[in-house]
């Protein structure tokens, strides 16, 4: 399912996204601009996304990938442009962005102490009301819906471990389970795949294509390795130097499309069933700009 | 031992018992073990000056830990939270032991907030920790699940609304206000074994939240019960028993956690052999 790799005399930047309003979009990006100082983090992205689909957030590390949730969930405000939730949830923009209730997010790296008296389940009964006062008596119904949910992302088996002894790709799925207990319609993950090996990757990549698929949950996945993604993503949008185009792989996993992101001369290769983005070959001297988009400057 | 001033001694160290046990089982979580410790010398300080202005310590003791509190949340949110804490120990121990010297009959009276002063607690001094107590434990209870979110997992806490900073200084607070009540009786230097030591070792035998609270609460007791006996029987300063008991059960509950650790790595071990020898050669590297 790799993408097919060609060539275009297509001018590129034509595939980010405009602003047409279907209606039917969970979230869309108008033109958001993020400026840290005299650092433009993130400049004119808009894309959108429609329920149930697997999007892939592509870009190496620094490109702005972890702004450009945070602007999403309401952590970052804009510093122009827009962010449009379904249903008229409006973020940012003038005024305190509102929180996003149909948002779940798990967010990149969590360091949870070894010995922290939590289990598996307690981290997940969290996702129900964890923001609201008072102790929190458990109920039958409260128990069966943890139960639902582990069982979900398959940690039935470790329910009742200790969450900070669970290995990353454990605790990645007891995060995800979290986070999907409110009922979000859209998951945001940042650079799930980042810690775990590739089996432990695997697995978490075909949990979420199934989520997507069954419960038409769209999710926002981060990464700076795309190829994992490239058998579920149904759509891309990949970010350089604050840019991003987006659209589905095949349209953007292109020389020209790139190139033209990048602002020089890149080459997407196909090697042994990989996607690799490379400096273009008129330019020698530069270093390989990534494998997936992996290395960094 | 039961009779007469000693009664009052009982029931205001048990409710310090039951608030460090709560209350220390979120420091322990939260990580703030640094804090709890500074924010009592702050408190130090205000009793000092309490007695040297001639006011009611418990007064200069709530004044001032909430003045730390404070002053350790505002410097931690521009800086690093440690280097925070660590300079208002430093300043407030300072101001302390300017107070101290200005005083002219502290020497028994430094001594008994140092390291607590169980044996005399006079029936005046039950109704304000009764109500520190209450208002300390009602906190806990609302604050109960946002906090223990917010220590778990902050990104995820904040992008639901919960503000992590919010969270934070709230919990400086209540720390401030169970340091109040417990400096008299335990002593400054002494409360922050009270509040690390048991929740420490509680958390080392079970991995259930609420089972967690409840040993720690229920070790907290224990300790200070024993401590004021023994204590009293040998006349010697109750925060030496609170302090070597309170780390004892930390020692006990490191070695049972290591132990049942080991345990289950050796029976894992056999598993993993297994899997290995199914597993292809080419991923056997390493």
């Amino acid at each position: 399912m790799v993408p097919p790799l060609r060539s275009s005399e297509d001018a590129p930047g034509t595939y980010g996204e405009g602003a047409p309003p279907t209606g039917a979009d969970l979230l869309r990006l108008d033109d958001v601009n993020v400026r840290f100082g005299d650092r433009q983090v993130l400049r004119d992205v808009a894309f959108a996304i429609e329920p149930g689909q697997f999007v892939g957030l592509i870009g190496s590390n620094g490109a702005g990938k972890t702004t450009l949730l945070r602007v999403i969930l309401g952590l970052q405000r804009p510093t122009s442009g827009a962010v449009h939730l379904a249903a008229g949830h409006e973020l940012g923009g003038a005024g305190r962005p509102r929180r996003a209730p149909l948002v779940g997010y798990v967010p990149q790296k969590v360091m949870l102490d070894p010995d922290l008296p939590l289990r598996a389940r307690d981290v997940v009964a969290l996702g129900i009301d964890g923001r609201r006062p008072g102790i929190g008596l458990p109920s039958r119904s409260r128990l069966a819906l943890v139960d639902r949910l582990l069982e979900q992302v398959s940690a039935t088996r470790f329910a009742d471990s200790r969450v900070g002894e669970l290995s990353g790709g454990e605790q990645q799925r007891v995060l995800i389970a979290h986070a999907l207990i409110g009922r979000p319609r859209l998951l945001l993950l940042d650079e799930p795949l980042a810690n775990l090996d590739l089996n432990a990757g695997q697995d978490v990549v075909n949990l979420l294509a199934r989520l997507a698929h069954e419960q038409q949950i769209a999710i926002l996945l981060s990464a700076h390795e795309m190829n994992p993604l490239l058998p579920v993503m149904d759509r891309v949008v990949y970010l350089a130097g604050g840019r991003a185009v987006s659209g589905r792989t095949d349209e953007v996993i292109r020389t020209d499309v790139l190139s033209g992101l990048y602002g020089r001369p890149v080459e997407v290769l196909e090697v042994q069933g990989r996607v690799l983005v490379v400096a273009g070959l008129e330019t020698p001297d530069l270093p390989v700009v990534s494998a997936g988009a992996r290395a960094t400057r | 031992m039961f009779t007469g001033f000693m009664v009052n001694t009982w029931i205001v160290a048990s409710i310090v018992a039951l608030i460090a046990g709560v209350v220390g089982s979120f420091v322990v979580m939260r990580g703030t073990a640094f804090a709890a410790h500074a924010i009592p010398q702050g408190a130090f300080a205000g009793a000092a000056l309490a007695g040297l202005i001639g006011v009611d310590t418990i007064l200069g003791l709530g004044v001032f830990s909430v003045i730390a509190a404070l002053g350790i949340g505002w410097l931690g949110r521009r800086g690093r939270h440690d280097v925070a804490v660590a300079l208002s120990l430093v300043v407030l121990l300072a101001l302390g032991s300017l107070f101290l010297s200005w005083n002219t009959d502290y020497e028994p009276e430094i001594f008994s907030l140092l390291f607590g002063e169980v044996l005399g607690i006079s029936s005046d001094q039950v109704a304000p920790t009764v109500v520190l107590a209450v208002v300390t434990i009602a906190l806990m209870v609302v604050l109960f699940r946002p906090l223990l979110f917010s220590s778990v997992l902050p990104e995820v806490a904040e992008a639901t609304g919960l503000s992590t900073r919010a969270m934070d200084l709230i919990f400086l607070i209540v720390l401030a206000l169970a340091t109040s009540m417990t400096l008299p009786v335990v002593g400054a230097l002494l409360i922050f074994s009270l509040m690390i030591g048991p929740p420490a070792a509680a958390r080392s035998v079970t991995a259930n939240p609420m089972t967690a609270l409840g040993i720690s609460v229920v070790l907290s007791l224990v300790t200070v019960w024993v401590s004021i006996a023994l204590a009293y029987q040998w006349n010697l300063p109750v925060g030496f028993f609170v302090g070597t008991i309170s780390a004892l059960w930390y020692a006990v509950g490191r070695a049972w956690l290591a132990w049942t650790r080991r345990r289950r790595r050796v029976a894992g071990d056999d598993v993993a052999e297994v899997t290995v020898q199914a597993a292809p050669l080419g991923r056997c590297r390493r």
